[in-house]
Parts: structure tokens; sequence; C-alpha cells
């Protein structure tokens, strides 16, 4: 028997396909309630998730809505309309085929709730929205498949906790529901199974073969890399030589300020016009559309993009991807690099730019883990439980619910399997009353229990709320960019606040490839003009910030630690001796300390290797240690192997501030003050619901009636210290931001062995940190010295003086 | 070189003159007249959660009434005044005013004890039911009038209303503090409320009410004099050229 019905035979046929072993197992195994695929990108993963919906609907007797697909992006969502809509078509299939995202009109959206096309396509967030409704049951009960396409990326965040919650209620929408998830390779399929089956124990996984190894390699560029920094810019003729042999080139460049740098050298360089383009989280979604569908339509040589462009969107073909600067995930790097050559037979090509000195020694690290596949990543926690408390809400209002139910349901999802009925009473009471110690919303609690139906909305108005607040992923609050005096044209994209507040007029710097300049902040709106010198001042807004992970650190030093360094180039070699003459290597058995003066700061680095999060938290820990030891710390940037602490004073003995149990003891007592706990409080604050996300477009023009959550946490400290939300705050702080499990380990590998050295210049090592951006400032007595200082000054100007010299 | 410095002189309160009277500006928000034995405070916006879930919005942490009557019972307790003027805007809402839970009720009698205690009506209180206290729109005393908003062309004037805070960039590091706004002609306070946000001082009309020349006193652990920057729109030297 075969598994193809004629005309999908012919189909194949006439595109010179065959059947793939994997796609064939997957029809082959349609029926059962779970399958995971692992495929490498290329592997023709998305039709085999697919073959089996479109066979089963080839007769036109399924009715309604028959096969949801979720992706991680809405732009994979639109692409994989497309890329539907072409066998469908050429098939000649009766079905319908529709996105459904964020930008999915409201009539459309409309359409889509009265009658269901039978294949619809979607993301995480747009799902959990469609579940608030109350008529949700209706659409989903003919549900028959549910695809979760790059399972592994969501699984890495909250998106996939929320995600495998929203399956859960799906299946009891649908009991027949069987799920599907395809992933690219992965450390642990067995771990993926369990975490998107409906049962525990997992479900069958369909490994792809592999396809060739990949053809990949350092980039030779003409100028050695400079000493620090992340641009790259010394690649950038080089790169250019390269964009010109390829066809069509996807250059990937790890935050979106980086991004917009290179792309703006590129185009300075690029004397014969070359069509390159850049696409990037901050750029509007008409800009963004523009390059997407420029890509489909042949028309660009390069791309320049960040992590939006990481997964399976198919841009026709790419035939090199270049990754600029360090990859810093082994497991990222081999995904990026299947982006190039989606043929499969054929081995991938990419070459690997190393942004700095340092980064050199990251990517020979990396390259050489590619080879031995050697894959990093950290088992998998239970799902976070402020996603919970916004389940409950959703539940909330669909209709009421019972809470045995809605537990029982919470449960079935992979990451929640563990969850305790305690647990969950402690979210369902913060849903309902704030959960806080003192009972202060009796009469204004936001679920009601009603013998009747159960726990519901008390006023049915706040659904609107809830649904504005649906989601997991927390933007900083973002501001529109538009030119002076072009209020109604379309934004050249957007920025951070805080990155915008700091802007003072006249400030120049890149978005969407163009040097602008700052003219002022109107209504919320950054108003800016084009600036024809070209040279901006600042570039610097954050992207995602990823740590290298353990395995890569632990390559780096295990290099280092070659005798005479074969593997690197010889630039490099001179750059390490030059280190090892002015301070020492780093070891992975001992922890190097540098101290030096820098521009009137005291500076002294910490080099822990442990990933950029866990020196984060390492910087807050010895600061903390330094302000009671009065050091007065100023502040401390991290990147992923070492920390920079600057300061007023000295640091004379850092083993006394390095002692490991000290680390760990403090922990507890210093850890919810500081800003890191608020930053995460602040996400966990909103996904939870107590406080709800800024709706664009509605924002306070000039009086700020909203205040931080900054104030709450600390009210909730202070009032209420056993408060869900701070158990919560610390738990997601725990694993994410302060990565504690990092430093555990690289204070089990150095012990008390430190070496300090005190040197006269910044050392080789250290340059890169004092470019790094993302500062985290200390709230301490250094603080009250710069206003004091500021004071001072003005009492020397007089300025004090104005006012009680009248009346 | 400032550090020690500032160190000895980061106070717990800033005084100048106004009007011919001493002034202390608290570094909690609260503001001082020793010689008349006063002490105000603004917006201290009592009872907000309460407000935000009675209307169905969020479930904040409702500790904020406890937290602010707390710091103004050691502003109290620290300076011993004749005569309490809040500045309006105490309440959230009237609501709020006449719903005040009994544990409050007695924090607020606790305060009252032995004092004047005068509460200015606010936009948000415009009618407050309250135990005890004066409730009147404003107030004169010596050459002062103390109201809930700024009116252009007052002198001796003491307001709140507005939230003022200062922003300052130092060492590339960005600090945002409640400040009280003063010039020759009126002093507006800070917030003293937990759950209230901030104006930066810098946008309308705060930087047009105040004369050029106008100091920010930033609260927090110390109070500091720092110069009002200029507004964002330039229209405070217009006004005055």
């Amino acid at each position: 028997m075969t598994l193809l019905p004629d005309p999908f035979l012919d189909w194949f046929s006439s595109r010179g396909w065959t059947l793939r072993p994997h796609q064939a197992e997957m029809i082959r195994r349609s029926g059962e309630e779970a399958l995971l695929l692992i495929a490498p990108t290329g592997g023709g993963k998305t039709l085999a998730g697919f073959l089996p919906t479109l066979i089963e609907l080839a007769d036109g007797g399924n009715p309604g809505l028959h096969t949801l697909y979720v992706s991680p992006l809405k732009a994979l969502a639109a692409d994989m309309k497309r890329n539907l809509s072409r066998p469908a078509t050429e098939l000649g299939l009766p079905i319908r085929i529709e996105d459904r995202t964020g930008d999915t009109g409201q009539s459309a959206r409309r359409r889509q709730r009265v009658e269901p096309p039978h294949i619809l396509l979607t993301t995480p967030e747009s799902l959990a929205l469609m579940l608030t409704y109350p008529d949700a049951f209706r659409i989903f009960k003919s549900l028959k498949r549910v695809i979760f396409d790059e399972i592994h990326a969501l699984a890495e965040s909250k998106r996939g906790d929320q995600l495998m919650l929203c399956a859960s209620r799906l299946q009891r929408m649908a009991p027949n529901l069987r799920r599907v998830g395809l992933s690219a390779t992965v450390r642990d399929p067995a771990e993926m199974a369990n975490f998107m089956s409906a049962t525990p124990g997992g479900c069958r996984t369909v490994l792809a073969e592999p396809g060739p190894s990949p053809n990949i390699s350092m980039l030779e560029t003409s100028k050695p890399p400079p000493w620090s920094g992340g641009g790259a810019r010394h690649s950038v003729p080089d790169v250019l030589r390269e964009i010109r042999t390829a066809g069509t080139t996807l250059v990937f460049i790890n935050t979106r300020a980086q991004a917009e740098l290179y792309f703006q050298a590129l185009w300075n360089e690029n004397s014969e016009g070359l069509p390159l383009a850049i696409h990037h989280g901050s750029l509007s979604r008409e800009a963004r559309t523009r390059v997407e569908n420029a890509m489909t339509r042949g028309e660009l040589r390069a791309i320049v993009c960040t992590g939006t462009l990481d997964l399976g969107i198919d841009w026709g073909d790419v035939d090199l991807v270049i990754q600029v600067g360090a990859p810093k995930n082994i497991k990222r790097l081999v995904q990026r690099i299947g982006r190039s050559n989606h043929s499969y037979e054929t081995p991938s090509r990419a070459l690997i730019v190393p942004a700095n000195r340092f980064e050199v020694i990251e990517c020979v690290a990396a390259l050489e883990a590619v080879r031995e596949e050697d894959l990093d990543g950290e088992p998998k926690e239970p799902g976070s439980k402020d996603v919970v408390c916004q389940h409950i809400m959703i539940a909330a209002c669909a209709g009421s619910f019972r809470e045995e139910e809605l537990f029982n349901e919470i449960r079935g999802a992979g990451p929640y399997r563990q969850l305790s009925r305690s647990d969950f009473d402690a979210c369902l009471n913060f849903c309902a009353t704030g959960g806080y110690a003192l009972n202060a919303y009796d009469r204004w609690r936001r679920l009601q229990w009603d013998d009747e139906c159960g726990w519901r909305l008390r006023d049915p108005r706040t659904s609107r709320a809830i649904r504005m607040n649906i989601g997991t992923i927390v933007d900083s609050e973002k501001l529109k960019v538009r030119l002076v005096k072009k209020r109604g044209g379309t934004p050249l994209g957007e920025l951070e606040e805080a990155f915008a507040a700091t802007l003072v007029p006249g400030d120049t710097f890149l978005i969407g490839g163009e040097t602008v300049r700052h003219e002022s902040i109107r209504e919320m709106v950054v108003e800016v003009s084009r600036e024809r010198s070209g040279v901006p001042k600042i570039a610097v807004f954050s992207g995602t910030k990823f740590a290298s992970s353990t395995r890569l650190c632990h390559r780096v030093l295990t290099l280092l630690q070659t005798s005479g360094w074969p593997s690197l180039p010889e630039d490099i070699r001179q750059w390490l001796h030059t280190q090892n003459k002015m301070s020492v290597i780093p070891r992975a058995d001992r922890l190097l300390v540098e101290s030096f003066r820098h521009e009137g700061k005291e500076c002294s680095c910490f080099y822990g290797f442990a990933g950029r999060n866990a020196l984060q938290t390492l910087g807050l820990v010895l600061t903390r240690k330094m302000e009671d030891s009065g050091l007065n710390p100023l502040g401390f940037v991290s990147n992923d192997y070492a920390v920079l602490i600057w300061g007023l004073t000295p640091l004379d003995d850092p083993a006394t501030l390095l002692n490991a149990q000290d680390l760990r003891d403090g922990l507890d007592s210093w850890l919810a003050e500081n800003a890191v706990m608020k930053r995460t409080f602040r996400g966990v604050a909103t996904v939870s619901g107590l406080i709800e996300r800024t709706v664009p477009g509605k924002r306070r023009t000039g009086r700020q009636i909203t205040f931080s959550t900054d104030i709450i946490y600390d009210t909730l400290r202070k009032h209420d210290p056993d408060h869900i939300l701070l158990k919560i705050t610390r738990e997601e702080a725990m694993r994410g931001l302060v990565d504690f499990s990092r430093i555990e380990e690289m204070i089990g590998r150095v012990g008390n062995r430190i070496d300090h050295v005190r040197t006269e210049k910044v050392t080789p090592f250290a340059a890169p940190l004092l470019l790094e951006v993302g500062t985290v400032p200390i709230r301490g007595k250094a603080e009250e010295i710069l206003i004091g200082e500021m004071a001072l000054q003005a009492e020397a100007t007089d300025a004090a003086d104005q006012v009680h010299c009248h009346a | 070189m400032h550090d020690t410095n500032f160190i000895l002189r980061g106070k717990r309160h800033v005084e100048f003159q106004f009007c011919n009277l001493a002034v202390r500006a608290l570094a909690s928000g609260a503001l001082q007249f020793p010689e008349l034995n006063v002490i105000a405070v603004a917006d201290l916006h009592l009872g907000k959660s309460q407000r935000i879930a009675r209307r169905g919005g969020s479930l904040l942490p409702p500790y904020e009434t406890t937290d602010a009557l707390a710091r103004l019972q050691d502003d109290l307790n620290a300076t011993n005044p004749a005569t309490v003027i809040c500045l309006g805007d105490s309440f959230d809402d009237d609501p709020a005013a006449a719903q005040v839970s009994e544990f409050h009720g007695k924090q607020i009698e606790t305060l009252q004890r032995g004092c004047r205690w005068i509460w200015v009506c606010g936009n948000h209180d415009a009618n407050p039911q309250v135990a005890a206290g004066e409730i009147v729109p404003e107030v004169k005393i010596a050459c002062l009038i103390f109201r809930h908003i700024a009116t252009e062309g007052c002198t001796g004037e003491i307001s709140g209303h507005y939230h003022p805070k200062i922003s300052l960039s130092a060492k590339g590091r960005r600090i945002s503090r409640a400040c009280f706004l003063v010039d020759r002609n009126r002093i507006i306070l800070p917030a003293y409320g937990t759950y209230t946000g901030g104006m930066d001082c810098r946008e309308q009309p705060l930087s047009s009410l105040m004369n050029q020349g106008a100091v920010a006193i930033a609260t927090g652990n110390r109070a500091s004099m720092i110069p009002m920057p200029a507004g964002f729109s330039g229209r405070r030297s217009s006004k005055l050229s």
C-alpha cells in the first residue's frame, strides 16, 4: 500500500521529489496521539508535519477547523500560508488556509470566528487570545491536529509553557486531538517529547536522517579583528566580497544595534550598489514586510538580520550564512548554519566572523564543537507559575470553571506535570483576591465563586483588560521614531523608552540603516531628522542578549590552556602573549582578578567564565559586599567571560569578597533588593496580570499617571514578604537572569584559588568590557555622592542663591 | 574629592528662605516651616489600590495607605508640628476617604492627636468625608497660601498636584527622584503617597510655572538642591523675556 494518494504522488514526481523516510513515517503514524519530528533545517520538516492533514482534507469531507499550526513568529505563520497554498492549489484541494496573528485585522478575525478555515496558522499569543472567547469551544471542537513548529525555540521560554497550557485546553475541547511537534536538532529528544505530549512519558520521536556535514569556516579578513568591540567593522570588505560571490546571503548579527551599525558600514562600502537590506524586531512592521517580500521575490543579495530570522522562514535560496560575532551557543549556530541551502542534500555553507580577538577564540571553540556535533543545552526547568496565573484568567474570561477541572487541565501540560495543588491554589487565590496577607479585596475580588457554575469574573468588563494582557513576552516600553513633521507617515522604527530618555537634542543614532538626529520627544513619539554626515554618535539600543553556554565557556577555557594555541591564528596568539605578559591567561581551575585604573575609576575584572547572566549576578554579589566594605562601587558590566566592576576606591584583596560560603549566604539578603530582581518582578507582574501592559496609543501624554513596578515590588517586600509573586519572582530570577547554578559551577571549579593581578593599563582581555553596554547601576552611596556633586556644582554657580535672595 | 564633603553635607533636609521664612524641604518629601510650626505634605493618594480594584482594575498590594501613613508618622514624630496641612489628593477619591478601614482610621487618628489638621481639597478628593480635621479649598497662614494646584501670578504659594520629579544624568547613570520645585514665588511639593508616579519637571506646565532660577530639591535618602533643568519646549525662558 502506498502512503501517498495518487494526486499527491503525481505532485511529488512533477516536482522531482520523492517522499523522504521521515515524511513517510509521519504519514504512517499520523493516527498516534502525539509525534515529535526532529529534523535539521531544510529537511522538509513542515511538509512532513502537514502532509497527513493535506491527505485527510483531500476529500473535502471535513467541515470546520481541522489543523491548527502554531509557530513562534508571525512571519513564519504568514510564510507558511504561502508555502501551503501552493500544494493546495496545485493539487486542487478543497481547503481554506488562513493565518491569525497580532497583525490580522479585526474583520478577518471576526470572520475566522464565525467561519473557521480548515487550517489556521497562528502564534502562541494569538491562540491564547482565541481561547479567551466564550465561543472557543465551538471553534475548536472539530480540531483534529495541532502542529507546534520550531518547538525547540518555544520550549526555551515562557511562550512554550503557555502554548502547552493552551494545548491542554484544546485537548479538553477536542479529546481526540493529535499533536505534532517539529523541532530542530536538540540535545535531549526525550525531554522535548515529554514537554509536548499530553501524557507523561512523552511520545514517539521520529528522527530525520541528518544532512551532510556543513561546510563552515572562519572568514579570513584582510584586517585582523580589533582588541575589543562587537561591531566587526573590520570585516566589512571581506563580507561584501563573499556576498558578491554568493547568490543570496543571510548575515546574522547578535543584537539590533550591532546589526544597524553593520548594515550601515556595508552600505557605505557597497560601491556597486548590491541590493542589501536589514531586518530586525525594532523595525516597523511595514519596513519588515517590505524586506520579506523583496527577499521572497529574489531581489536581494543579502539581508543583515538578528534572531528574528533565526527560525525556519523560507526565504527561497539562501546559499551562504554569515554569522558576525561569536555565536554564544553551539546549538543556535548549527541551526543558523542550516538556513543556507534548504535543499538538504548539499552541505550548508557558512562563515563565522569574530568581532574582536576574544571572539576569535570563542569562534574557534564553537567550530570545533560543530564538527564534533557537541550540542549544548541546559535541562528544562518546570513551567513558570506566572503563566499559570494568566491561564486561570484566560479560563475565567472564556466562561466559568471548576478548580478541579482546571487543575487537571494544567497538570496535563508537560511543563506542569509536577505542579502541586498548593501552588495551584496560591495562583488561584492570587487571581481571585490578589492573595495578600491583608484581606483587602473581599468586595472587589476579580474572581467569584458561584455554586451554579464555579469560578467566574466578578465584573465581566474585566475580560477586556485580561485580553490586552495576554502573552508572556514582556518588552520594555517602546517609542515610535518618526521624521519631524511626518507624524502620519511610516515610522522608521521603535526605540526602548529607557534609551530614548537618555537622548538629548542633537544626538545622532542609527535606525533602519540610516543615521538620524534626535530633535524632540512629543506625545511619546521620538522625532528625528535625517543626518547628512552619516556618522552616528550613539548606537546603543539593546536587543536580546544571550549568555554563552556552559559548554562553550568550557571549550574556550580548554582552548586557552592548549600549549602554544596551535588552532588559533597568528595575531591572536600574539595577543594572548601580550595578555600573558601583562597579566596571566585565565584557567578553568583558578579565578583571575585584574585591577587597574581607567578614566578616573578604579576597575576590577573577574574572569569567571560563567556566561553573561551568572556573571551579572556575581557583579551584584560583589558590588554589594564592596558597598558594605566602603569601596564605593559605581556600577558593573559583564560579558560571557568576565565581570568588570568600577568604583571610587581601589580593591586590594579580592579574596575577601570571594569566599564561596559568603557568596551563597549573601544571595538571599541582597538578591531581594537589586535591580535584576526588580526587572524580573516586572515580567512576573505583567504575565500574572498584577499590572496591565501599556497599551500602545493609550499612553499618558505628559503627566505620568503610572508608577513604576519597582514601587510595587518594594511595598510588597516590606509588607507581604511571603506573597506568591515574590516567590515566583525568586524562582524566575534564579533560573533566568540570576543563573546562580553557573556561579556554583564556577565556585566548584576555582575553589579558593584566586590570582589577583594589578596592572598599569587595561589588559587585552579587559578591554572588550569597557565597551560593553547594559551596565547595572548600584543604588548606593556612590549615587548619593553623584547627586551631591551636582548639588555642590549648583552652589558654585550660585543658582541656589537666586531663590532666597528675594522676598 | 567631593565624597566626604558631601556625606557630611548630605542632609535629611535642605533649608532655605522663602517669603522671609525659614523652610525645610525634608528628604521624605514633607515641607516644614519651623517658625510657624507647620508641616505640609501633598498628594498622599490614600486608598489608591482600593480605588483601582473597585473600578475592576488590578488588585495591587493593598499596603500603600499603611505605608504612607507610617512615613508621615515618622515625620511628625521628628518635627512635632502644631499644624499639619495635607495639600489635596490626600485620598485617591471621595469614596476612598469615606471607606477608610478601621486600621487606617486609627492610624490617622493617632497622627491627628494634639495638632491642628487641615485637609485641603484636591481634584481627586473634592469633597472628602473624613472623621476629623478641617476641610478647606485653601488656607492662608502668615504670608503663605496653601492650595492644591498652583495658579499663575501668585506669591507665597505652597501646592502639590503635579507630582514633580527630576531626572539626572551623571557619569552615564540616570537617576530619577521625586522633587520639590522652588522659586521666589512658589513651592511645589513632590507626591508623598506610595503609589504615585511623577511628572518630569521639564514637562509643561511645570516648566512654565516656575521662574527662571528655580531649583529642584531631590528627595530620597537625602535631600539635595539642584538647579531646575530647562523645559522641553523652552517656553519658560521665552515667557520671561
